[in-house]
């Protein structure tokens, strides 16, 4: 049948080999070859457009059936997973187990398979047990995409994270990032320094020392105790949320104390180069770890994450979940 | 073994004339340049589009609008097996209501690419009309379109493939049958 858009196949747009994702799942970036990220942030290129137009939808996963397990709760990820996939004209469920039968005590796993028999094309799931998407990837034939596990992975906000800098900057390699606050509990964290390092970029952490993974010394990453001591050669600062809940934890005295020493305001920006980016996966704590001129101000890319994001997913949707894949393909 | 037999259905001369030929017929046709506008099916068609403008500013000593279209996502077909292609930018910067399209491809084949083509130019607004330029039609339609303007129509057999080069990328402007003979 298709010989004409066969050849728009022989000549692709882009000479890279790699068209199709490794695996039927998207469970994480660190085990994901280059490759495999420049095939989605280049398709997710595409997909930005489709969010501008008048008509925000493609016919693409037509007929398609997205379902958000949510775990924990979640706005931000769990609407733009929900936006990119009606964009794809799919259909999509969300599913937040603080109104479902999990709080009847219903596994994992049973509530798994009582989707599958549903006949689901896909499964975002975001769960506070590392490992959980995982699990599922194991046990069930449909795509499965981490939105989240525990401390481990949040690969989607690495993947727009790493499109966005890559849309500002035009490279990765070669650039310098700085991620602040409490790296320990935060699967962003790790997501972005797997991705970041992968694709050439040179990988900087301050926080304070009580906030600091162990692992960070093993794996060589730079890592600082001052803000100020990051800040001068970085491209790309990236700030964390600090959880207010951690007061209590004895990671550090006061919010006060922790925002006087690693909170992002205009004065300790001045000492930042002049075409640096500011980001922040969200939800912010104005005041805390980030001041709301910075935030607002003009080197702040916070608003453009999401956008991106929007696209990113997508293109993951339209990798993973479009057109016929073998059924038995795992990631693990 | 089966083997392919190579034969050029078109040379450089004969491209350009074709295209020279279809201008001519598209101004004819629509009595001028008022809200034309061309769009190009990636890839090939953004090519030929491309030279169909040049050819119009040079005759007409006017600029028209034109436009890229990728019909990846709006394919029929997700057959298992064959190569997806990347998907590419959809670039329309202008309204399309009320506007003449010139909807321009390098083959005509099946029509499903030309019915994916008008589908995502519907998404975009509601054009005057939609007029389709292809410098090859090779046959074997499965879908009820035609083409307005053609460069030549080639006989084929279904598992013939049929290539188009481009000076702009491939250094010469040719057309290509390739017949796969046992």
């Amino acid at each position: 049948m298709g010989n004409d858009l066969d050849r728009a196949a022989s000549r692709p747009i882009s000479d890279k080999p790699s068209l199709r994702l490794a695996g039927k799942d998207l469970l994480g970036i660190q085990k994901m070859d280059v490759s495999e990220i420049e095939l989605i942030l280049d398709t997710a290129e595409s997909f930005k457009e489709v969010s501008t137009r008048e008509i925000k939808k493609v016919p693409t996963l037509r007929g398609k059936t997205v379902i958000n397990l949510f775990f924990e709760p979640s706005t931000r990820t769990r609407t733009s997973f929900e936006i990119a996939a009606k964009r794809l004209s799919a259909d999509t469920i969300n599913i937040s187990t603080s109104s479902s039968s999990v709080t009847k005590g219903e596994t994992l796993i049973d509530t798994a398979k009582n989707l599958e028999a549903m006949n689901p094309d896909c499964i975002v799931i975001r769960h506070s047990s590392s490992g959980a998407p995982h699990l599922l990837a194991r046990l069930m034939h449909v795509p499965i995409i981490n939105a989240g596990d525990g401390a481990h992975e949040h690969p989607t906000q690495a993947l727009l994270d790493i499109f966005t800098v890559r849309e500002k900057k035009g490279k990765l390699a070669g650039l310098k990032l700085a991620i602040v606050g409490d790296i320990l509990h935060s699967r962003v964290a790790r997501s972005n320094i797997h991705g970041f390092i992968k694709m050439g970029a040179e990988v900087h952490l301050a926080g304070p020392r009580t906030m600091m993974p162990a692992e960070v010394e093993r794996m060589g990453i730079h890592w600082h105790t001052s803000l100020a001591e990051v800040i001068p050669e970085s491209d790309v600062i990236m700030m964390l949320r600090i959880q207010l809940e951690r007061q209590g934890g004895g990671f550090f005295p006061t919010l006060r104390e922790y925002s006087r020493l690693f909170g992002l305001n205009l004065e300790v920006l001045k000492a930042a180069k002049p075409d640096v980016l500011i980001m922040h996966p969200g939800p912010m704590n104005r005041g805390v770890e980030i001041s709301p001129e910075v935030a607002d101000g003009p080197y702040s890319v916070i608003l453009d994450q999401v956008t991106n994001g929007v696209a990113v997913r997508m293109a993951l949707l339209y990798l993973l979940v479009g057109g016929e894949r073998e059924a038995d393909r795992s990631s693990l | 073994m089966k083997l392919k037999e190579k034969e050029v259905v078109m040379d450089g001369e004969a491209f350009e004339r074709a295209l020279v030929r279809i201008t001519h017929e598209i101004l004819e046709q629509n009595q001028g340049v008022e809200d034309l506008v061309l769009i190009g099916i990636r890839t090939g068609g953004v090519y030929l589009a491309e030279r169909i403008r040049m050819k119009i500013e040079q005759i007409e000593k006017v600029k028209i609008p034109s436009g890229i279209i990728d019909i990846t996502l709006y394919r029929d077909d997700f057959a298992v097996g064959l190569p997806r292609p990347l998907v590419g930018k959809t670039e329309i910067p202008f309204p399309l209501k009320d506007k003449k399209v010139i909807l321009v491809d390098d083959v005509l084949y099946t029509g499903r690419t030309v019915r994916a083509g008008m589908d995502v130019l519907i998404d975009f607004g509601r054009p005057k009309f939609i007029q389709l330029a292809v410098l090859i039609d090779r046959g074997h339609r499965e879908l009820p379109i035609q083409a307005d303007y053609e460069g030549k129509k080639v006989v084929t057999a279904p598992q013939d493939e049929v290539t188009v080069l481009f000076r702009e990328i491939d250094g010469q402007d040719q057309v290509i049958i390739q017949k796969k003979i046992t």
